[in-house]
């Protein structure tokens, strides 16, 4: 005879406020097999997991039903306290009343009548329950690393430290990412390649990691754990271990005018080319898009000058398959150009250039080795105006959020064109400036008072060009919307941060969730920024949402502590929420037909044929088998099951179907 | 006499479904108590002889919905979902089951709104339709035959 305990959360006023948590626990004592029911203020809290595991001891309990918030906030916090109290943790059920009931409806009576339908369909879920134990796996310890940005470098560079090895994959001939375009950062102005390359250098030299790239992820396969990364090392069509870094290939190659990635646009190019000076690794690429010899088939003068005779034209990409335990995703974000703009002249006027590539202008690096010059004629902008939130926090965009890091980045912009430009004259249009952050307050107050940025709070309706000037007409909003006309010589676009161009792609082929811009989404908002909804599966920076550096470094040294914790185990257990083909006593053995149908459904090839056979080794029958090391738990099978001789614990056919029947029949 | 309060049952996957769900109650939107939630591991999992089990057990109307197309947790259970969908609904559909007592949808783990607009026009849709005991009274009909004969 089942003794289910019920206990019923209040949430403080989070249910109680909703739902009359008495009446749910009056009425669920009266079901069949509840042996023992009470509510109380917070059943998560010490003394609340204490009540459970008294009362298991006490009423000699044979399952549990947590009516409180989502399971998919606090189930394992409820099955460890059962576990406590030795009860099988998987007799322990949660009954949703808060997003599911109190959260989403009025204070009335059918809310109540929701949440005692909701526990009621727990207890006979919970009858059914069958006690489990959670699989053990072993550990591959090594970490996938997908995007070379500060955020996949100080990942890498952390885990590796812990001594566990690491693959960092990038896509770009370098690593370096956003942050080694960048000229000075904020609140600071140092200098980020200052900052960076040493960490670049450390990478690719540091004995634990593997630095592929010019590399894309595949596909992946596998669970936390056990993950197998198939790599695209595409052709960079030069013999790194030839090659010497000497860049005479670059300087000869004819094709001197693609335009450069790394310059925004801004400067050119060779088809054989590094990214920048301080590329790592420092060796050429060739990029076959634009390289005369992969599109007209003659040339090959970089074959001629190479001294070590690298270049390998035949070279083909490779794919490799690399065993790995967890995956951290760094893959960092993109921004929108100033072509989304009708009202700004869908960037047509190469004068109104976007946040990036004024970063680019103001780099020593850069195309005009740090001085502000405009990208038309190269002359000196005499007046310049920036323009926060271009697109961002406009849901008419499309783009409703803040992309968090303009604010600042404008901030420094005014301040570094002032510092190079000392007769100049800039304008900054905000709508609000969100400067929250150690130093970043102090920061704005800097530019607008001390290095006299005229800041104009007001949105920029309309730029066009006149006699060679860029007018730009707005409004000040603080002035009570006295319209503004500045005639400019340049206009910065802070242009919104949004996800990278197929994000949605490689999010399906992780199998973590994103959001409606296409970036990654966390685990849980506030507890588990790192992690997904895929064990074994980590976020940081950018990829997650627009970031600044100390951020997406933070959540990097974050996600390379949990990475690590992984790896301090040499076992790891899995919940053992699983399918199982049933077997019995002779003759059946078992219901299964052999048809096999399953096999075919299950989308990780777990389930195996097995020939049953008697004592003397003759075959009796041939039956599946779910191998429980590959099985994820999808439950596929189940529905297509014939003869319903397969089934997944914890979801068993009795217990949905006695759920099915405790809702309804009341 | 007071207004029809249909029962509906809501057929979701964990990974997706469930989790919008939570983002909806997380986000404070409310919409119309009717709804009753069974969660699975996969839309995948959800044997369809369940929804007409749950018509036998009094259910005014079905929700069943999961991951979007190429979502899927379980990289492919939804399309298994979706295909079973196809051919079960020209089955109950053949028999006499009105197929807009069932909602077939993908809400994912970001559609908090979507999940509470889709309960909203559920429930109004069966309203309209009204209590549905036809395929009630002949479920108790064959088991009392198959109890007693």
């Amino acid at each position: 005879m089942a003794r289910i305990g019920v206990f019923i959360c209040h949430c403080g006023e989070n249910i109680g406020a909703t739902v009359d948590c008495e009446k749910v626990a009056m009425a669920a004592s009266e079901y069949d097999g509840v042996a023992y029911s009470i509510d109380y203020k917070y059943m998560c809290s010490d003394p609340g997991q204490n009540l459970i595991r008294q009362a298991i001891k006490e009423k000699e309990l044979t399952g549990v039903v947590v009516a409180a918030c989502s399971p998919r906030m606090h189930e394992p916090t409820f099955r460890r306290a059962c576990n406590e109290a030795g009860l099988n943790p998987y007799l322990c059920e949660m009954a949703n009343l808060r997003e599911h009931c109190s959260w989403v409806h009025e204070k009335n009576e059918a809310t109540t009548e929701k949440a005692i339908d909701l526990v009621r369909m727990l207890v006979e879920k919970v009858k059914r329950n069958h006690p489990l134990s959670s699989i053990k796996v072993p550990v591959t310890k090594t970490a996938l690393v997908i995007g070379g940005g500060i955020s996949g470098i100080q990942a890498s560079l952390d885990i590796a430290n812990t001594g566990h090895k690491v693959v960092l994959i990038e896509r770009e001939p370098s690593i370096g990412g956003h942050m080694s375009q960048l000229s000075e950062t904020f609140p600071t102005l140092d200098c980020s390649q200052c900052i960076l390359t040493p960490r670049m250098v450390e990478v690719a030299q540091h004995p634990n990691i593997t630095l592929l790239t010019y590399a894309e992820l595949e596909s992946i396969e596998g669970f936390i754990g056990n993950f197998k990364a198939r790599i695209r090392k595409k052709a960079k069509s030069i013999d790194e271990k030839l090659c010497t870094g000497c860049g005479l290939c670059t300087t000869k190659c004819p094709n001197k005018k693609i335009p450069g990635e790394f310059n925004a646009g801004l400067g050119n190019r060779t088809a054989i080319y590094v990214p920048f000076p301080q590329a790592v690794p420092n060796k050429p690429v060739i990029d076959k898009l634009n390289c005369t010899y992969y599109t007209k088939g003659k040339c090959r003068v970089c074959e001629k000058v190479c001294p070590t005779q690298a270049i390998r034209f035949d070279q083909e990409d490779e794919i490799i398959d690399i065993p790995v335990g967890a995956v951290v995703l760094a893959t960092g974000f993109a921004v929108r150009g100033t072509d989304f703009f009708p009202e700004y002249g869908y960037g047509k006027h190469p004068d109104i250039i976007t946040g990036l590539q004024f970063e680019r202008l103001a780099s020593a690096s850069g195309p005009t080795l740090g001085e502000i010059r405009r990208p038309s004629d190269g002359k000196i902008p005499g007046k310049i105006v920036f323009v926060a939130c271009a697109g961002s926090r406009d849901p008419a965009k499309g783009i409703p959020y803040c992309s968090k890091i303009c604010c600042m980045y404008t901030a420094k912009h005014a301040m570094l064109y002032q510092h190079k430009v000392h007769d100049g004259e800039s304008y900054v249009f905000y709508m609000d400036i969100r400067a929250a952050g150690r130093n970043y307050e102090e920061f704005v107050r800097r530019a607008i008072e001390e290095d006299g940025v005229n800041y104009i709070r007001g949105r920029v309706s309309r730029i066009y060009e006149k006699q060679g000037k860029l007018i730009v007409k707005g409004a000040d909003t603080l002035l009570g919307g006295m319209p503004v006309e500045i005639e400019a010589d340049m206009v910065v676009l802070a242009t919104a941060g949004i996800a990278n161009e197929g994000s949605e792609v490689l999010a399906q082929k992780m199998h973590v969730s994103y959001d409606q811009y296409h970036f990654f989404t966390e685990a849980h908002p506030k507890l588990k920024p790192v992690e997904t909804n895929t064990a074994g599966i980590f976020l940081v920076g950018a990829c997650q949402a627009p970031r600044d550096i100390p951020e997406s470094v933070g959540q990097a040294s974050g996600a390379a502590a949990k990475v690590a914790a992984l790896f301090s185990q040499n076992e790891l257990t899995r919940e053992p929420v699983i399918a199982v083909v049933n077997r019995s006593a002779p003759p059946m053995y078992s219901t299964c037909a052999g048809c096999f149908m399953c096999v075919s459904a299950c989308p990780y090839q777990a389930i195996e044929k097995e020939e049953l056979t008697d004592r003397k080794g003759q075959l009796i029958k041939t039956v599946a088998r779910v191998n429980p090391g590959l099985c994820q738990g999808c439950g596929t099978c189940v529905a297509f099951c014939r003869s319903k001789s397969i089934d997944i614990q914890g979801y068993t056919h009795e217990q949905m179907v006695s759920e099915v029947m405790a809702l309804l029949n009341n | 006499m007071a207004e029809f309060e249909p029962k509906i049952v809501a057929f979701v996957c964990n990974w997706c479904t469930y989790a919008g769900a939570d983002l909806t109650g997380t986000s404070r939107i409310k919409y119309a108590s009717n709804v009753r939630i069974i969660r699975f591991p996969c839309t995948g999992r959800i044997d369809y002889m369940l929804l007409l089990k749950a018509f036998g057990e009094g259910a005014d109307g079905i929700i069943v919905s999961g991951c979007h197309p190429n979502d899927c947790h379980y990289t492919s259970g939804n399309f298994h979902a979706r295909r079973r969908w196809i051919v079960f609904r020209s089955l109950i559909d053949f028999l006499g089951i009105d197929i807009r007592r069932i909602t077939f949808s993908w809400v994912s783990a970001a559609e908090g709104a979507k999940w509470a607009g889709l309960v909203n026009s559920t429930v109004s849709v069966i309203r309209d339709l009204g209590p549905y005991d036809d395929y009630k009274k002949i479920a108790n009909f064959i088991e009392k035959e198959v109890s007693h004969g």
